[in-house]
């Protein structure tokens, strides 16, 4: 029960494989895809809540009198006008405005900033800041020292409340707090990647099989479920949430993935921003969308995209929704006919099927 | 596990015999690996069908993969409770799960179709348990 030699595994990786879990290669990761299945597990998120390890995304963090500068100068939104205990959804952008990743800011201190980036990506995301560093900023890959637990649910934070002394309902949303898990020393943010309320807690990976059972214990009245990337997926996909290399990558731009609140050209100079600029005078060409399928089929990942009968666009993440009950996906159009209500047909396996596009999020939460 | 009246094959479908009418299905260990079945593609009721050919395809939450037809003939019916509730596939696989019923062209490929025990040994050489 161990996890083949070639791939990376978490803290929990004997955990998962114990509870059942079907483990899968995700991106040189051996991660759970399920646990009783992606349906049963969505639904816990969206009704009570469930539990994620998602100890595989990466840390950076930057110290020193210099990281406020830098942590600015690599990113797209403004790192300046955070508040110690504030985090912030950012991208991190090549010279020529395409994404490097896209990435969490957490603001620790004014000379300490905490970065969540994505696994696969964490290497690529280090070498990057590091070699922006042209003041005496200390940045460091810090990946080994977390494990990383998303609790995500309408009863979420009832769930984790049980475990700590910190007043959880304090925390606002975007917000986090250095306090304590369990007993155990737990950065908690009240962020996460499913479109419902719920934390993400970052703490020492020695402590991952006590942290995770007590929070399993602390939500059996309301029925957690353990929950694997699966789920996670369907989630964040009707919360129209974008995923690195799909929605975004290394050559795509915020301004055409429909990010555009994480791009604030008015603040000092940071990568990419010499190229969002001139984009932004010239306007984009492609550009982001929902859509539902209105035929009989499913438009998943890398379809093609078909306008007027000629191949126009392609699929970046396609699915069932299954809290519409409806098969969604996210595709790049034209720009000028990248708006809802557009009949498109997406060709699934040699057959051209309907769709119409909509709206993103594709789910919003009551409250 | 598997039912010993069925024939199976190696890509995980299955053939139940009533004279010259099979009824077709994916196996336990198929509706396994794809997990929350979301939506089968079946051929229509007429559609000739060849062994080893695509005659449609099932899909999870996660992917979609191609249902092969483990018998030549034709299709006289087909599980139309699948369109409103694909989620049989997952609870019956071997039962209320089935897919088509084909009237066979050619009787004899039955016997290159492996039997229950044989099924389950390929599916733990496979699986390495």
């Amino acid at each position: 029960m161990t996890p083949p030699a070639r791939l990376q595994a978490t803290a929990l990786n004997s955990t998962h494989r114990r509870m059942g879990a079907k483990m899968v290669d995700f991106g040189g990761w051996d991660m759970p895809l399920q646990y009783s299945g992606i349906l049963e597990e969505h639904r816990a998120v969206r009704s009570t809540v469930g539990l994620f390890d998602v100890s595989h995304m990466g840390e950076i963090e930057i110290h020193g009198t210099d990281a406020a500068a830098l942590t600015d100068y690599v990113s797209t939104n403004a790192t300046a006008k955070l508040q110690p205990g504030q985090a912030q959804y950012s991208g991190l952008l090549y010279e020529h405005g395409g994404f490097v990743d896209d990435i969490l800011v957490h603001k620790v201190a004014s000379d300490h900033y905490f970065l969540c980036v994505n696994a696969s990506n964490q290497e690529k995301d280090y070498q990057h800041i590091a070699s922006a560093n042209r003041d005496q900023a200390a940045v460091e890959l810090s990946s080994d020292r977390y494990s990383q637990l998303a609790i995500q649910g309408p009863r979420a934070l009832a769930t984790l409340q049980k475990l700590t002394a910190a007043d959880l309902a304090a925390i606002r949303y975007y917000h986090f707090i250095d306090g304590s898990v369990s007993g155990i020393p737990a950065r908690i943010a009240r962020t996460g990647y499913t479109g419902e309320d719920g934390f993400e807690i970052y703490f020492a990976p020695e402590h991952s099989e006590r942290v995770w059972n007590a929070i399993v214990d602390a939500g059996q009245e309301f029925g957690i479920k353990p929950c694997g990337l699966g789920a996670r997926n369907t989630l964040r996909l009707e919360a129209g949430m974008a995923l690195y290399g799909h929605e975004i990558h290394s050559t795509i731009t915020p301004f055409e993935a429909g990010l555009h609140w994480i791009v604030k050209l008015d603040k000092p100079d940071f990568i990419g921003r010499a190229a969002l600029a001139r984009q932004k005078e010239q306007g984009i060409t492609r550009k982001l969308i929902g859509f539902e399928m209105t035929g009989r089929g499913i438009g998943r990942d890398d379809y093609e995209v078909f306008l007027d009968g000629a191949p126009t666009g392609w699929v970046t993440s396609g699915g069932p929704s299954p809290a519409l009950n409806k098969n969604i996906g996210m595709c790049y159009l034209p720009s000028e006919r990248a708006q809802p209500g557009q009949r498109i047909q997406i060709m699934i396996r040699g057959k051209a099927v309907d769709a119409v596009t909509v709206p993103v999020p594709f789910y919003k939460r009551a409250n | 596990m598997y039912p010993q009246d069925l024939h199976y094959t190696k890509q995980h479908e299955w053939v139940r015999l009533a004279g010259d009418i099979g009824v077709i299905g994916i196996t336990d260990y198929a509706q396994q690996e794809l997990g929350d079945v979301v939506y089968v593609d079946l051929p229509r009721v007429g559609t000739k069908v060849e062994r080893g050919k695509t005659m449609g395809s099932v899909e999870s939450v996660k992917a979609v993969s191609d249902i092969y037809s483990p018998v030549s003939g034709e299709v006289i019916e087909i599980n139309d409770a699948l369109a409103t509730a694909p989620e049989k596939l997952n609870e019956s696989p071997h039962g209320d799960g089935w897919l088509v019923k084909i009237r066979l062209s050619a009787a004899d490929e039955i016997q290159g179709l492996l039997s229950a025990s044989d099924y389950e040994k390929y599916v733990a050489e496979e699986t390495g348990h």
